[in-house]
């Protein structure tokens, strides 16, 4: 092991030297155009989350294939290098590392988790690498402090747990108790925090029935189901996802707790095609964005129209939300190198002009158009409406959809959630627009 | 299971084995060196085998630990929640090492009147109860998401991120070798030759009025030092804590490389934490969704082929058959 490590070591430190000489060289001048776009992108390929990862990066190599087939982005073709977020966060950022340092990638797609954001984010600022967070949702990101190579293409938790929110105060104002039941780490302890916090502004004096973190990863929800029956809460919140989710909502329903409660399921969206008719009618869903398969009026139709058929074509499923995230961030990618090689009048940027062209960026997605705001925030709508069937889906899709602008449920530039949640007046539910029957 | 992996290979001239140190140490910083990105994950490396020695010498009393991150997820919490305050790295390590030493101290009390399975077991329940206070303290440790450690000094100065690098490098491979140094002299000490005789009949070493409980709490105390020195390198490194640190799958990762590496001399670890982390890293960049089958794969080999370890294959290759 040590013999054959020093031969190939001795070998590769040739290289590198050479390599590193010519890189220099390269610097000097004006910088050169590569010949391919090299895009590293973290994604579960592994674990549980991989009901996102898989989706995401299947959406990824059809618009990569479909871009390229058009000659690429601003002349060049695309090559994506993809890294498993699975291991954890110590293997991802030796990962992130080695994409910088060894592939050689332009800019870094980063992170489902929000643990693996939180780290790849400061390694974005050292080492100076655009970097678009994808999907992950963590609030902290750019509320604890500055990150100028950070980019989120999508909305996050506050919007996604705010706009669920007012839809229930408008839909259902007269509920009086609630009751939560969310996976328990991160994602589920912060979404309840925020919703907490935004419930106890708007309609004080709720009263908190239960607050149920089962473990992460539950197969077996008996005993908080059995509970939230003898509780009876008149709304049930859950931020869950994924497997679990369609477990917590296939027991949920067998033992007709879907007919005592209103659930509010803010990432339902996911698990909608798993569950097929499971799902229960009337309930709160949402999507993490406004990417509903029966989007009331999506901004470019045909476009909206394309991905989705294209996609059932490839892999024969709805894309999911994952799959609109990906493609939000590939969007984005590609107007901030166009905009980036205009500025520079035709030129290749270096890193930072390339950071540059992000900020305050504004693309279409196929639904709508994001804006990039000045701390790295993406503004993406977010639409909630009521699960309902229709002739089209063979799954629940919402009615009644509420499209909650973007600015009206994000934390402003500056601001923190929790205390902006805490500071917010009822008067914000006349702002909402009207529901669209959908 | 425990019968294999100590069963010590064949014997390699003292000189023998400080040339292949010499060598590996030569080819680490020659790689370290030759592949920018590969210094993080040395330095990963030779934190993670510096743990693996501690599990070394409770293999050498027979006895597995199937629980050993907890000292690290020790020594890395150390250092994420003393950073802000405390930003000196050189002060973080003696103080990650002490506060993993001192939780040894006190598990050690009671885990050393246990043997074999009982012992890795309870060892495995306690690294689990860790877990589950870094993810449930939400307020303190940030659950899941884990903490960033904040920017670090190195003796009052603040390098750029590739001196950084080349510092923790430095400190990682200079306290891998202080720690093989120590291991080795210690299994050769009367201690350490007590710790074999744990495994072989315990009560032969009461009989001549050694006391076996206290042999195998020193191991372990040493052994949860080693742990949480890698733990703090660890966070010094990666710059960022999960509670994943001290799940049993991290555990059983470490007992993974003591496996691979081979438990016949305080080299193994570090071959093993090395080959563990290259075949990982490259596996993982050749064939992204699949290279946990290619990580296990390499392990079935080398049960199956190699009962000694990496070590027990090169000492078979070099040493004279006795």
């Amino acid at each position: 092991m040590t013999l054959a490590l020093s031969r190939r070591a001795a070998m590769l430190g040739a290289a590198a030297t050479s390599g590193s000489l010519l890189f220099a060289g390269g610097q000097a001048g004006a910088q050169q155009k590569p010949t391919e776009l090299r895009v590293g992108i973290t994604t579960f390929l592994s674990g549980p989350a991989s009901v996102f990862g898989v989706p995401a990066r299947q959406a990824a190599d059809l618009l990569f294939e479909e871009i390229n087939k058009a000659g690429g982005i601003a002349g060049i073709p695309v090559r994506a290098f993809y890294v498993d977020e699975g291991p954890g966060t110590d293997h991802l950022v030796g990962e992130y590392r080695r994409l910088v340092q060894n592939e050689g990638v332009h800019i870094v797609f980063a992170s489902i988790s929000s643990g693996s954001c939180l780290a790849c984010t400061p390694l974005s600022d050292e080492m100076k690498k655009t970097t678009l967070l994808w999907d992950c949702g963590t609030q902290r990101i750019f509320e604890e402090g500055p990150h100028p190579f950070a980019f989120r293409t999508q909305g996050y938790g506050t919007p996604e747990v705010l706009a669920p929110l007012l839809y229930l105060l408008k839909h259902k104002p007269e509920f009086r108790s609630i009751a939560v039941i969310n996976q328990d780490y991160a994602w589920g302890r912060d979404s309840w925090e925020l919703w907490k916090a935004g419930m106890d502004a708007l309609k004080p004096g709720v009263r908190v029935l239960a607050e149920l973190f089962p473990r992460f990863n539950s197969t077996d929800f008996s005993t908080e189901i059995t509970r939230l029956l003898a509780l009876r809460p008149d709304v049930i919140l859950s931020t869950s996802w994924g497997g679990e989710l369609v477990t917590l909502i296939r027991q949920a329903s067998e033992r007709k707790l879907f007919e005592r409660s209103t659930f509010v399921l803010p990432v339902a969206e996911a698990s909608l095609q798993q569950l097929g008719k499971a799902m229960p009618q009337g309930h709160v869903i949402g999507a993490r964005g406004d990417h509903w398969n029966n989007h009331p009026k999506p901004k470019d139709p045909a476009r909206f129209k394309r991905f989705v058929d294209t996609y059932r074509a490839k892999y024969n499923e709805y894309p999911i939300y994952p799959c609109h995230h990906m493609a939000q961030a590939i969007a984005a990618m590609q107007a901030g190198i166009a905009r980036a090689v205009a500025a520079k009048g035709g030129g290749w940027p270096n890193d930072q002009e390339l950071a540059n062209a992000f900020r305050g960026l504004t693309f279409d997605s196929p639904t709508s158009s994001i804006t990039l705001r000045e701390d790295g925030q993406g503004l993406e709508d977010q639409i909630v409406g009521l699960s309902t069937f229709t002739d089209k889906f063979a799954f629940a899709v919402p009615k009644d959809m509420v499209i909650f602008p973007a600015a009206m449920v994000s934390t402003p530039v500056g601001q923190k959630s929790v205390p902006w949640l805490k500071s917010l007046k009822p008067e914000i539910l006349d702002q909402m627009p009207a529901p669209i029957a959908g | 299971m425990s019968g294999t992996v100590t069963a010590p290979a064949r014997r390699v001239a003292p000189i023998g084995e400080a040339l292949l140190a010499l060598l590996g140490i030569a080819a680490v910083i020659l790689a370290a060196w030759a592949v920018p990105w590969l210094k993080f994950i040395l330095t990963v490396a030779l934190a993670k085998g510096i743990a693996v020695l501690g599990i070394l010498l409770l293999l050498r009393a027979g006895q597995v630990s199937f629980g050993h991150s907890m000292f690290l997820a020790i020594g890395a919490y150390t250092v994420a929640f003393l950073a802000p305050a405390l930003p000196e790295a050189l002060l973080l390590l003696p103080l990650g090492a002490a506060i993993a030493g001192l939780f040894g101290l006190v598990i050690g009390l009671f885990v050393v009147r246990y043997r074999d399975i009982f012992f890795g077991m309870l060892n495995l329940a306690l690294s689990m109860v860790l877990y589950s206070l870094l993810e449930k303290l939400y307020s303190l440790t940030k659950g899941t998401d884990g903490i960033r450690v904040s920017g670090l000094r190195f003796a009052g100065i603040t390098p750029d991120l590739a001196t950084q690098e080349w510092v923790m490098f430095g400190l990682a491979l200079g306290l891998a070798i202080l720690f093989g140094l120590l291991v080795r002299a210690y299994l050769g000490s009367p201690m350490g030759r007590a710790l074999a005789g744990i495994k072989t009949r315990e009560t032969r070493l009461e009989f001549m009025g050694v006391s076996a409980r206290r042999v195998l709490l020193a191991a372990y105390v040493l052994s949860a030092v080693m742990g949480g020195v890698a733990g703090t390198l660890v966070a010094m490194t990666s710059r960022h804590v999960t509670p994943q640190l001290a799940y049993w799958t991290s555990s059983g990762e470490l007992v993974f490389i003591a496996v691979l590496g081979g438990a016949g001399s305080a080299l193994g670890p570090f071959l093993g934490a090395a080959a563990f982390e290259l075949v990982r890293v490259y596996a993982a960049a050749a064939v992204a969704d699949a290279w946990q089958m290619i990580l296990g794969a390499v392990l079935l080999l080398v049960i199956l082929f190699a009962p000694g370890g990496l070590w027990g294959m090169l000492a078979g290759r070099l040493g004279r058959r006795p």
